[in-house]
């Protein structure tokens, strides 16, 4: 990107180019500061993982936020109340859907505990790449 | 509800040069205070509750003594889990705070160059130099984990830095400093004024002015005067520059300049020499030139202020030490362990101040956010409070 920078300068430019091209906002935003990082946690693996549920976290807060301010707006255009919200109770079929959506979710969420649990039940399914490598190898 | 919510990031003042939020962006930072909060109201109390209940105890049993030093304290804590759960969400909002405040301003980092331009064309008030040597403390660190600190210039022009800095640290601070983010600035000129209703300052220094938040409410309390604000930061006193333009503040001069090498001004060209959380940035040499430069170019019977944190004295725990120096280490602000083992009053006499004019004070803030709450209770969140502590003296 690159646009003509107005007004003056201490130097006692006029204008000059402003080129942004060595901006790179999605990595850059995620630059290191300077100095070792510190980890607290016994095991650095789980601080990461924290680390991660933190960011999303607050992308939860962020679309929880957003939604509110889409009914706000829907009320402030008579569109609906948020006592509707409130009071809405689902049909049947509906509230299924909605616990089938949750219910998804919560799996997706669960996966790798579910799977580990899954890997002690059948140990039969465990064996290691490798040797399912060489296995195939003489199948 | 007694719980106290930080003030919504939209209640900050979006002056001319001030970055544009998405609804999204906004929200993010909303969220980001609130944790903050949280964290430091609710979770860090329990590193106290840890040390005295089970930390302390052990150390006792184990060694047949009380701790020596805040050091020691910080080993034995490390393995609290109690305390490696803060620290580990504290460094955490830290970095989210930055990463989420980077990706809002390197986005539109051309407009705000642009803004920025528009605005420093409208009174001449920034004087950077060509081929400044950036202070090597300020390069050794990215201080409380700005990636690229005060003086990184991503392209020509630019000011993305100073913009993250001006708009995020409401997030850091729960909003604590007001809507210009301004509070250290507006407790010390109303102090000064209400203390000293005759001083009247023609020449002030704001030394390590950063983006000027701090020294706009001293020009402001004090039109009459001519303010100079110096700092190494190339973005940050362009941003600074365009901002006081922007809120229409036309007696300060941004200049680009070394603490520890003021050439630039004339022995006792100033009434009153102030810094704003600024020694504690600097480093273990340069500290002392600092201090000789500031005794040079202050006048006799000058005013010399520094708000700065508390020194560890004797009277303070190990315990608050140790707590007081976690930002030191882990939110990357190196020298302000160092630092507060020096004793102010030997500073000042560095300063040309006498012993016997040796003031430290606690300076009650000013937030324009949170009026209702300058009174209440709050909990101790170890350099973090309202009160702001502030030493210095009358040159004789």
């Amino acid at each position: 990107m690159s646009t003509e920078l107005s007004g003056s300068h201490s130097s006692g430019q006029i204008s000059e180019q402003i080129d942004t091209t060595a901006v790179n906002d999605v990595l850059m935003a995620g630059d290191k500061s300077k100095g070792g990082r510190p980890y607290f946690l016994n095991d650095p693996a789980v601080e990461r993982v924290m680390n991660i549920a933190m960011a999303v976290a607050t992308e939860v807060a962020v679309v929880r936020e957003r939604m509110d301010t889409i009914e706000r707006l829907l009320q402030q255009k008579g569109i609906l109340q948020q006592s509707e919200i409130e009071a809405f109770v689902p049909t049947d079929a509906q509230a299924e859907e909605r616990q089938l959506w949750h219910a998804r979710y919560a799996a997706r969420i669960m996966r790798i505990v579910q799977q580990e649990a899954d890997a002690i039940a059948h140990p039969e399914n465990n064996i290691p790449m490798r040797q399912i490598a060489d296995d195939i190898n003489e199948m | 509800m007694s719980y106290q919510l930080p003030p919504v990031w939209t209640k900050l003042q979006q002056h001319a040069v001030f970055p544009s939020f998405s609804h999204d962006e906004r929200a993010r930072y909303n969220f980001l205070a609130n944790l903050n909060r949280f964290v430091s109201t609710v979770i860090a109390p329990g590193n106290k509750t840890a040390f005295e209940k089970r930390v302390e105890p052990i150390f006792k049993k184990e060694n047949g003594r009380t701790f020596n030093d805040r050091f020691e304290v910080g080993e034995a804590m490390k393995n609290d889990p109690v305390y490696q759960m803060w620290a580990a969400l504290r460094r955490s909002t830290m970095e989210m705070r930055q990463q989420n405040g980077r990706a809002a301003v390197l986005r539109q980092a051309g407009e705000l160059a642009q803004k920025t331009a528009t605005q420093l064309a409208l009174h001449p008030n920034l004087q950077l130099k060509e081929g400044f040597i950036v202070p090597p403390y300020l390069k050794h660190v990215d201080n409380h984990l700005m990636p690229g600190s005060y003086h990184t210039e991503y392209f020509k022009g630019d000011v993305a830095n100073a913009a993250n800095y001006d708009s995020g640290l409401f997030v850091t601070s729960g909003g604590m400093l007001g809507s210009l983010t301004d509070g250290g600035g507006r407790a010390i000129a109303k102090w000064v004024q209400e203390t000293y209703p005759h001083f009247n300052p023609k020449k002030i220094l704001d030394i390590g002015c950063g983006l000027g938040h701090n020294t706009l409410p001293i020009a402001m309390a004090f039109p009459d005067a001519e303010v100079i604000a110096i700092d190494a930061g190339a973005p940050m006193l362009r941003y600074g520059a365009a901002r006081a333009n922007a809120l229409g503040i036309k007696n300060i001069q941004f200049i680009q300049a070394d603490a520890a090498d003021m050439s630039a001004f004339a022995d006792g060209d100033f009434d009153w020499v102030q810094t704003t959380m600024f020694l504690h940035e600097t480093g273990g040499k340069s500290i002392h030139k600092i201090f000789k430069e500031i005794n040079r170019v202050l006048k006799s019977k000058g005013l010399n202020l520094h708000i700065e944190q508390p020194q560890y004295t004797p009277e303070m725990s190990i315990y608050e030490q140790f707590m007081r120096d976690w930002d030191a280490y882990y939110n990357a602000e190196p020298y302000w362990g160092h630092m507060h083992d020096l004793q102010p009053v030997d500073l000042m006499m560095e300063a040309g101040i006498p012993k016997e004019n040796f003031m430290q004070i606690g300076v009650k803030a000013v937030n324009d956010l949170d009026k209702k709450k300058e009174d209440g209770k709050v909990t101790e969140d170890y350099g973090r409070s309202p009160i702001w502590n502030v030493f210095g003296g009358w040159k004789s």
